[in-house]
């Protein structure tokens, strides 16, 4: 426990003088604070940042996540020559990188809804996407860990890292779309949904969703949907497997961390 | 001055010599206990005063015209669930102040709280109309005014309850003011034209919070219909005028804010669409105005079918739905001109206010969920917003079916609506 605190606070110290995490979480403050200077209102800005939080925060996890772990090798690898256990130390630097990074986008993106007093407008909105950007940060930082300490070569890493954003973020939606239009005589609800559950940004997507859009997807007519997306119960499984997914790239990169041969 | 005090004298001169005007009045303990009792003894003019107590009596029937039934510290009428609880049979009646209740359920009749048959003129005003199977019904009754009434009714399903105020077969009804919840239908017209209807709330109905059928030529104004469960459905009549009303939160695949179906000419002014799954629905609508409305966070602002034809969208504003317009077809039927649409990324070189881009506001992508309704799924994906940019640089993409040449630059009023408030889960 000692160990990992020590890593999370080093890792802070080290993320917390980093220019490219002030700046990305100046990006996120100016352009929340952009938004509702032009005039929008409370869900309409939530909206219009969903999507940019749907995109960037994957991507600065992945990339920034990967070229952190790559440049910070020598420094784990001589701290490996000391006895120290590898769970605790790998534990210590997973959140040592996302706590930053979900730090910066949660105090970027949240305080120009405080500042104009988004109190009211959509606050339970608002909430659920600020906490779904905080899951992706862990989630996809996760996966930037797993890349950096599975590839050796940076180049490719960083390379994969873009892969696996784009994938995730355009072309696994793309390919559900292309599949819909191609199987759409057959019933496809609980497919759909389980390929929802498969990618974390459509989960952050619908969990928002929920909040925002929720009358337009129960116009779709089917029970299944309704259900799922429609309920607070639905809402919450969405929430509960999104949680869930922070396990999955810790787990997997924990296991390669530690068997890993330096 | 002197003209007016002889024509007064003169009034005073003919009322005097009618017959006399009684009051009888009913109350438990009384010289007349039951309402049966007075409503036969009744003379036309009469005035019957029912005082406060629970009077169950077997269904009452007013057979004389002109009378008026009036109801001093809320007397109850009940049915017992039994059966229907007031009928008026006569012209020119007046029902106040009355609690009626309790007609049960049942398969066979049309039960009623209050019912006009063949009574023209007649008022039903102030009265409270709980848990009735239908509340309201007008049969055949010209000229009647049903207003500030409570009706209400807590029916499990649509097939165990009736409308709330239900028009048969009634023309010229003025149906004001009143609220109506829990019913079937809210307010039903049934072949029943030149009505008006303003000021009502209509709300948590098992289905429409108002639903005419052939019935033309009706006006309705500065109503609200909110949660119910199918919104509301207008269909088979021509020449309806439906202006400032609010039509909110209408939630769910067959549920709409307000349904068109097969009206002939008509105007749809000035109302607000808010939260419902489908704002505006019209199929089969032919030359209908439809200006100056807001839409504003519709899962679909407005589905415009393709035998929807002549329809004209001008000055609406469309902010925060998710779907601003979609169609079934490539063809165009309907135009819009001159809308504000939240959407619209085009310039005003010229600076009159109007962009020099048409705006196109059936994307891509609602033709695909038209399509494949499941796809829905990927709403506000950024495989979505990649699309729309796509659509952006490559007009072509986008579905030339309707266009709004001139698309407004800024709003033309302050949305009245409280955008500002999302909602969670459906009540």
């Amino acid at each position: 426990m000692n160990v990992i605190r020590l890593i999370v606070s080093a890792g802070l110290r080290d993320l917390s003088r980093s220019r490219w995490l002030i700046g990305y979480a100046l990006g996120f403050f100016v352009l929340a604070e952009g938004l509702f200077w032009f005039g929008g209102s409370g869900p309409q800005v939530v909206l219009s940042l969903l999507n940019i939080v749907l995109m960037v925060v994957p991507l600065v996890a992945l990339v920034f996540g990967a070229i952190h772990v790559y440049a910070s090798r020598e420094f784990v690898e001589l701290l490996l020559s000391q006895p120290v256990p590898r769970k605790p130390l790998f534990t210590g630097l997973w959140l040592g990188l996302a706590l930053p990074l979900a730090g910066a986008f949660a105090i970027g993106a949240g305080l120009p809804f405080v500042f104009n007093g988004g109190g009211g407008a959509g606050f339970s909105a608002l909430a659920t996407l600020a906490a779904a950007g905080v899951v992706l940060s862990f989630i996809f930082s996760g996966i930037a860990t797993w890349i950096a300490w599975t590839t050796d070569d940076r180049l490719r890493g960083v390379g994969l890292a873009l892969g696996v954003w784009l994938a995730a973020t355009v072309l696994y939606d793309g390919a559900i779309l292309a599949a819909t239009a191609a199987f759409g005589d057959y019933p496809l609800e609980r497919p759909l949904l389980a390929a929802m559950i498969l990618n974390p940004v459509d989960l952050a997507r619908l969990v928002v969703l929920s909040q925002l859009d929720a009358s337009a997807l129960m116009g779709y007519t089917g029970a299944l949907f309704n259900k799922a997306l429609g309920t607070a119960g639905g809402a919450a499984m969405a929430g509960a497997a999104l949680l869930a997914w922070c396990g999955v790239p810790y787990l997997m990169s924990a296991r390669r961390f530690a068997r890993r041969d330096f | 001055m002197t003209l007016a005090l002889w024509f007064a004298m003169l009034i005073a001169a003919a009322d005097l010599g009618r017959l006399p005007v009684d009051t009888i009045v009913v109350g438990p303990g009384g010289a007349v206990s039951a309402v049966t009792v007075a409503l036969e003894r009744a003379k036309p003019g009469d005035v019957v005063v029912v005082t406060a107590g629970t009077y169950r009596e077997p269904t009452l029937v007013l057979r004389t015209p002109n009378v008026t039934l009036l109801g001093r510290g809320w007397p109850v009428l009940d049915g017992e669930g039994k059966r229907a609880v007031l009928v008026v049979e006569a012209n020119d009646v007046t029902v106040r102040g009355f609690t009626v209740t309790g007609t049960g359920v049942s398969n066979l009749e049309d039960r009623a709280g209050i019912r006009a048959r063949n009574a023209s003129r007649c008022r039903i005003e102030g009265n409270r109309v709980y848990d009735n199977l239908w509340g309201i019904y007008l049969e055949r009754s010209a000229d009647c005014v049903v207003r500030d009434n409570d009706v209400r009714a807590s029916g499990e399903n649509q097939s165990s309850s009736g409308n709330g105020i239900h028009l048969y077969q009634s023309p010229r009804a003025v149906i004001e003011d009143n609220r109506i919840a829990g019913q079937r239908d809210g307010i039903y017209f049934e072949f029943s034209e030149s009505g008006l209807t303003r000021r009502n709330v209509s709300e948590k109905n098992q289905r429409y919070g108002l639903h005419f059928m052939y019935s033309d030529s009706c006006l309705y104004e500065n109503n609200t219909f909110s949660a119910n469960a199918a919104g509301v459905a207008v269909m088979y009549s021509r020449g309806v005028t439906i202006a400032t009303n609010r039509f909110e939160d209408a939630w769910g695949g067959g549920a709409y804010g307000l349904l068109l179906k097969e009206i002939l000419g008509g105007e749809i002014r000035g109302n607000i669409f808010e939260r419902n799954s489908t704002g505006i629905f019209l199929e089969g609508a032919t030359r209908l105005q439809i200006r100056d409305n807001d839409f504003i966070q519709n899962g679909w602002a407005a589905r415009v079918f393709a035998d929807a034809t002549d329809n004209h969208f001008a000055g609406n504003h469309f902010r925060a739905n998710a779907f601003d317009v979609t169609t079934n077809s490539r063809s165009a039927n309907s135009t819009f001109d001159g809308n504000w649409w939240d959407g619209y990324r085009g310039y005003d070189l010229n600076r009159d206010g109007v962009g020099d881009v048409p705006f196109h506001p059936v994307r891509l992508f609602a033709l695909i969920v038209e399509q494949h309704p499941a796809s829905l799924l990927l709403l506000r994906s950024p495989t979505v917003a990649v699309l729309d940019a796509a659509e952006r640089v490559m007009p072509m993409l986008t579905p030339e079916a309707l266009v709004d040449k001139r698309p407004l630059i800024k709003p033309l009023r302050k949305s009245v609506g409280n955008a500002g408030v999302a909602r969670g889960a459906p009540r």
